[in-house]
């Protein structure tokens, strides 16, 4: 067993084995639990580092577990895993110490970083999963950790969100899977591979191609929350700040739009979804989601709800790229993993430390919070514009290439979606911006915990959101640098294209 | 070859009066003494496989029939005190 | 010595002596325990090397005398038998408290396991009854050890049901050597010829054993027997001796009735079996305590073994079918940990709380994090989710039937999956609530561990690392 293929599994290990000893900590130990988790961080990051140098350069990572004859666990990096293991790598680093900061006086810690860390490896597992077999496995698991992180309050409504959650993502999972096991008992083992792995096939199950494809997206829409199968992520917002900020906002959201650009460039290949007609069922699905989260979210009083809808409006825009023919928009969908993903983190980390430090949950309780509060209504304002996408922020690059794309593959309905979007965004978002920036400070906040010392809040809940709305900001700003997001979707779609 | 015959017919005749007793009657010493008559019927009819004629008859059968009844027994008398716990524990029902 | 006579006659001599001096039984029964799962396991080590054994014990041979065997089907339920059966005897060590008749469970246990390790090794046909009697025997007898009414009475019934059906099973016996006049089972195999006697047997050994494995409309006895028992009795009873007039009814439609199976009687099966998974995983997501809960969800998880009869029916000899077999045996194994570490975990549960009423069960995570945990893993297994061995049965059960063109066996599959994902999470729904953080994940080793490792190794090991199962299946052995 060579080096390289230890490297995939040895960053699922370093969140695996370090959230399952979390689980043994005794609550009061905070010094050793943090140990473990930034010592995992930190060296998941690290390996990462390596990987995507190895897989610019061309380099191979497998790892290959015969589970019985003919079924494989693979895990295997690819450009487009890369991306997805840097996102959810950074952002797990980032996230974690927020939420050191963000738990500081709460009870079953040790519970809640055991589950937070399967998660993440959970995430990781499906960026790397090598084939369809992989990816179902490590996507029930992630349905698994996460439960319990939904329910951690233990309160009637955590508990009822986190009921509606499982009942939206198991019937996806039992959807994915009946999809599975149907393409695997059609083709053999289903790998993904560069340009599409039934491209090269000589096909004559049509029917079954197509309603197979149906099953996938529908199971992997469920987490992908594409309209209307998105009833649970507005539930799932009693959760912590933390878990709707990493798995919400992050892995498992992404999770289902990371399945359906690997569904669609590389089990069906996007030339044969294109002439199956199964990327315009994709692209209908997913302006429509467009719109609906964005209309829906105008209406959100409460700062969560309104920012879940966002998301669920947002992460549409990965399933819109890849529905789209021709490498352009597949960059532009692409490149918004990684760019709704930092800003969306980054508005999440914000309203968790409003909720934290003032008590304010709602957006009619935000007027005048931005002299309170300047950094992070500062944070706020960068994620929030980016999302709009105003130049030089990080969405602007996004819905660049989206519309570029659009034009270039004739789709000009495309851009009537984008248009209208980025309106109800503005629409949604500048009124926040307007109240927490110009109205009057109110004379009390709800419930001030946090009194302000030296720093508007505590340090730890601070600087992440800090981090990341630099990251939106230099991710716009260099979007032409090497390595920069932007540079790597591209790397991505010429790999997938061919060119 | 009659005697045979009767004496097979006769156990599965038994054995089907004991299925219908004890899927019938509901006091526990009924179906006990219906699981009995099942086995006597079982063991009519290995009996009756044992003859062969003119040769001496088949050890096996004979084997099996004896294993059967010490089987049965110590089956009925685990019944037996199970129910009679029951009754203890419970004299009115 | 012989090693398959050893499998049966340590733990009966162990049980000869718990039962002898009644003030060491403890002691005795842990050690002969421990003893018989070394037996056990070099059994499977020899079939493991050889592919198969046999042997005469007393050298009478057949047809008079006794025969064992073993291939890699019974060497796989063996050494899973070994398993449970010695984490659950772990258990009981320190599940008992004095007054709760320790001294009566030791020689009836390794009489139990006696009467499993001789049922998975007979050869013959009548050797089979008897160890079925003895298992039933002893169940009975366990089941009612906790002593209340409902536990008498429930045991009671199991008793007279499982002795109706050996009484069907043995007329079947009787039937073969009317026609054969042989109860060797390769014998058997080897002279039968369709016709209305053979076909006969074959209703009356399959609907007795049918009825002794609780399939489906004959599981009517099992959840009261197996909820009222106590925890490791209940283990056992659900993981074990179940499983055991399973692997009869699959013994005798696989290797000896093998002319008779036509598409139709296995699809009868099939069908017994997709009533059983959607009706007992119903049952279960109705059931008000967690042990009526856990016995349910075993009629719904001997439902899926009986839905590989049809596939196993359409699929030809070759890879595909000992694919197929594997994933079989698979699940079954599965099963058997998982369902014996919910129990076990179950019985945890209901020592600390004082009850199994799953509405009232709040706070559970907060009491017993080691416990909650186990009920999870074993609820993973239990719907099937990845990474546990009954995913990847599932996934091999799916894949033939869109092969065989029997597709609607998926719905079967995914009707029972939703189902217990939907009482696995009534049950861990509870456990998260308002109380106070656990001090420890670890309260109690004894008894919390082994519920744990065996949980987990339904989901880690099963799951992860069960490609040796398929080396231990092939004919000719692995090594």
């Amino acid at each position: 067993m060579s080096l390289d293929s230890l490297l995939p599994a040895s960053i699922l290990l370093s969140s695996l084995l370090p959230g399952a000893f979390i689980f043994l900590v005794p609550e009061e130990n905070h010094l050793l639990r943090g140990v473990l988790n930034m010592s995992g961080a930190l060296l998941k990051l690290l390996l990462v580092g390596v990987m995507i140098w190895g897989v610019f350069h061309g380099h191979v990572y497998e790892t290959r577990l015969t589970l019985a004859p003919g079924l494989d666990l693979v895990l295997h990096a690819d450009a487009l895993s890369v991306l997805f293991v840097t996102l959810s790598s950074v952002l797990w680093l980032v996230t974690t110490i927020y939420a050191i900061g963000y738990l500081e006086h709460s009870p079953n810690r040790s519970r809640f970083f055991g589950f937070f860390s399967l998660c993440v490896s959970a995430t990781v597992g499906i960026a790397l999963a090598g084939n369809l077999l992989s990816f179902v496995i490590f996507y029930e698991i992630l349905t698994l950790a996460t439960y319990p992180l939904v329910a951690h309050r233990g309160t009637p409504e955590a508990t009822r969100g986190a009921r509606v959650y499982l009942a939206y993502t198991m019937a996806g999972g039992a959807l994915l899977l009946v999809g599975a096991v149907w393409l695997r008992a059609l083709t053999g083992p289903v790998d993904f591979v560069q340009g599409g792995m039934l491209t090269g096939l000589h096909l004559e199950h049509q029917g079954q191609l197509i309603a197979i494809f149906l099953l996938l997206i529908a199971g992997l829409g469920v987490k992908a929350a594409l309209v209307p199968l998105h009833g649970w992520l507005p539930q799932s917002m009693v959760a912590p700040a933390p878990v709707s900020s990493l798995l919400h906002a992050v892995a498992v959201v992404k999770a289902g739009a990371f399945g359906i650009v690997r569904v669609v460039y590389d089990v069906y290949g996007v030339q044969l979804a294109a002439s199956l007609g199964l990327l315009s069922v994709l692209g209908i699905l997913a302006s429509g989601t467009i719109l609906y989260g964005s209309i829906k979210a105008l209406s959100q009083d409460g700062l969560k709800k309104r920012l879940a809808y966002s998301t669920v409006s947002q992460v549409s825009y990965i399933a819109l790229g890849a529905s789209i023919l021709g490498p352009v928009a597949t960059i532009g969908g692409l490149v918004h993993l990684v760019h709704q993903g930092i800003m969306k983190i980054t508005l999440f980390f914000c309203a968790g430390n409003y909720a934290e430090t003032l008590g304010i949950h709602r957006v009619s309780e935000m007027n005048g919070v931005g002299r309170r509060m300047p950094w992070t209504t500062l944070a706020f304002s960068v994620g929030a514009l980016g999302m709009i996408g105003i130049p030089p922020i990080a969405g602007f690059v996004s819905k660049w290439y989206l519309g570029l794309g659009a034009v270039a593959a004739e789709a000009h309905w495309v851009l009537l979606i984008l248009a209208a979007s980025s309106l109800l965004n503005a629409a949604y978002f500048l009124p926040i911006l307007y109240r927490a920036w110009f109205c009057p400070t109110p004379e009390t906040w709800p419930e001030e915990q946090i009194p302000p010392r030296r720093l508007e809040t505590s340090g730890a809940l601070l600087w992440p959101p800090l981090i990341t709305a630099a990251f939106c900001l230099l991710a716009g700003l260099l979007a032409a640098a090497p390595f920069s997001p932007l540079e790597w979707a591209e790397l991505i779609a010429r790999r997938e294209y061919g060119l | 070859m009659t005697a045979q015959f009767l004496f097979g017919g006769a156990g599965l005749v038994l054995f089907a009066l004991g299925i219908w007793s004890f899927l019938v009657h509901e006091p526990l010493l009924r179906k006990l003494i219906a699981l009995n008559i099942m086995g006597s019927g079982v063991f009519h009819l290995l009996i009756a496989t044992a003859e062969r004629g003119d040769l001496p008859p088949d050890p096996v059968p004979h084997a099996l029939v004896l294993t059967g009844i010490v089987v049965a027994v110590s089956a009925t008398a685990l019944a037996l005190a199970l129910g009679r716990r029951l009754e203890e524990e419970d004299p009115d029902g | 010595m012989d090693s398959l006579a050893l499998a049966i006659g340590v733990p009966l001599i162990a049980a000869l002596a718990a039962a002898a001096f009644p003030a060491r039984a403890q002691a005795l029964g842990l050690a002969g325990a421990l003893a018989t799962t070394v037996a056990s396991l070099q059994v499977t080590a020899l079939v493991w090397q050889q592919g198969s054994l046999r042997s005469e014990p007393g050298g009478w041979g057949a047809p008079l005398g006794l025969a064992l065997q073993a291939d890699g089907l019974s060497a796989a339920l063996i050494a899973m038998t070994a398993l449970v059966a010695l984490a659950t005897a772990i258990y009981a060590s320190g599940y008992f408290r004095p007054g709760n008749r320790p001294r009566e469970f030791w020689p009836l246990w390794l009489l139990l396991w006696t009467a499993l390790n001789g049922t998975f090794l007979a050869a013959d046909l009548f050797n089979l009854y008897v160890n079925m009697e003895l298992l039933g025997l002893a169940a009975a007898a366990l089941g009612a050890l906790g002593g209340q009414p409902a536990a008498v009475a429930a045991s009671l019934r199991y008793l007279l049901i499982g002795l109706l059906g050996s009484m069907t099973y043995l007329l079947g016996v009787a039937l073969v050597y009317t026609a054969y006049g042989t109860l060797d089972m390769d014998l058997v195999a080897a002279a039968l010829r369709p016709g209305p006697v053979a076909g006969t047997a074959m209703v009356l050994m399959t609907g007795g054993l049918a009825l002794k494995a609780a399939l489906f409309p004959l599981h009517f006895w099992l959840p009261p027997a197996h909820a009222n028992a106590t925890a490791p009795v209940s283990a056992a009873l659900s993981a074990l001796v179940v499983k055991a007039a399973f692997y009869l009814v699959l013994r005798l439609w696989l290797d000896v009735f093998t002319p008779l199976v036509t598409p139709a009687a296995a699809h009868l099966i099939g069908l017994l079996g997709a009533a059983a998974v959607v009706w007992g995983s119903w049952r279960a997501l109705r059931a008000e305590r967690l042990k009526l809960l856990a016995a349910y969800s075993t009629v719904a998880q001997i439902g899926y073994l009986c839905l590989f009869f049809p596939l196993l029916q359409a699929t030809p000899p070759g890879t595909a079918r000992e694919d197929l077999l594997a994933a079989l045996v698979l699940m079954a194994l599965t099963h058997g940990f998982a369902k014996s570490g919910l129990f076990l975990a179950a019985g945890l549960v209901q020592q600390s709380a004082g009850h199994d009423r799953i509405k009232e069960l709040g706070g559970t995570a907060q009491h017993l994090p080691a416990t909650t945990f186990s009920i999870a893993l074993a609820g993973t297994a239990l719907i099937g989710l990845p990474p546990s061995g009954s995913f990847i049965g599932k996934w091999l059960l799916m894949t033939s039937a869109v092969q065989t063109g029997q597709w609607w066996w998926i719905a079967a599959v995914m009707t029972g999956t939703l189902l217990a994902a939907a009482y696995v999470f009534r049950v861990l729904g509870q456990a998260f609530n308002l109380e106070p953080t656990p001090r420890r994940f670890l309260t109690q080793g004894r008894t919390e561990l082994p519920a744990l490792l065996l949980a987990l190794t339904s989901v880690a090991v099963l799951g992860l690392a069960a490609r040796p199962l398929w080396q231990l299946l092939q004919p000719g052995g692995a090594a």
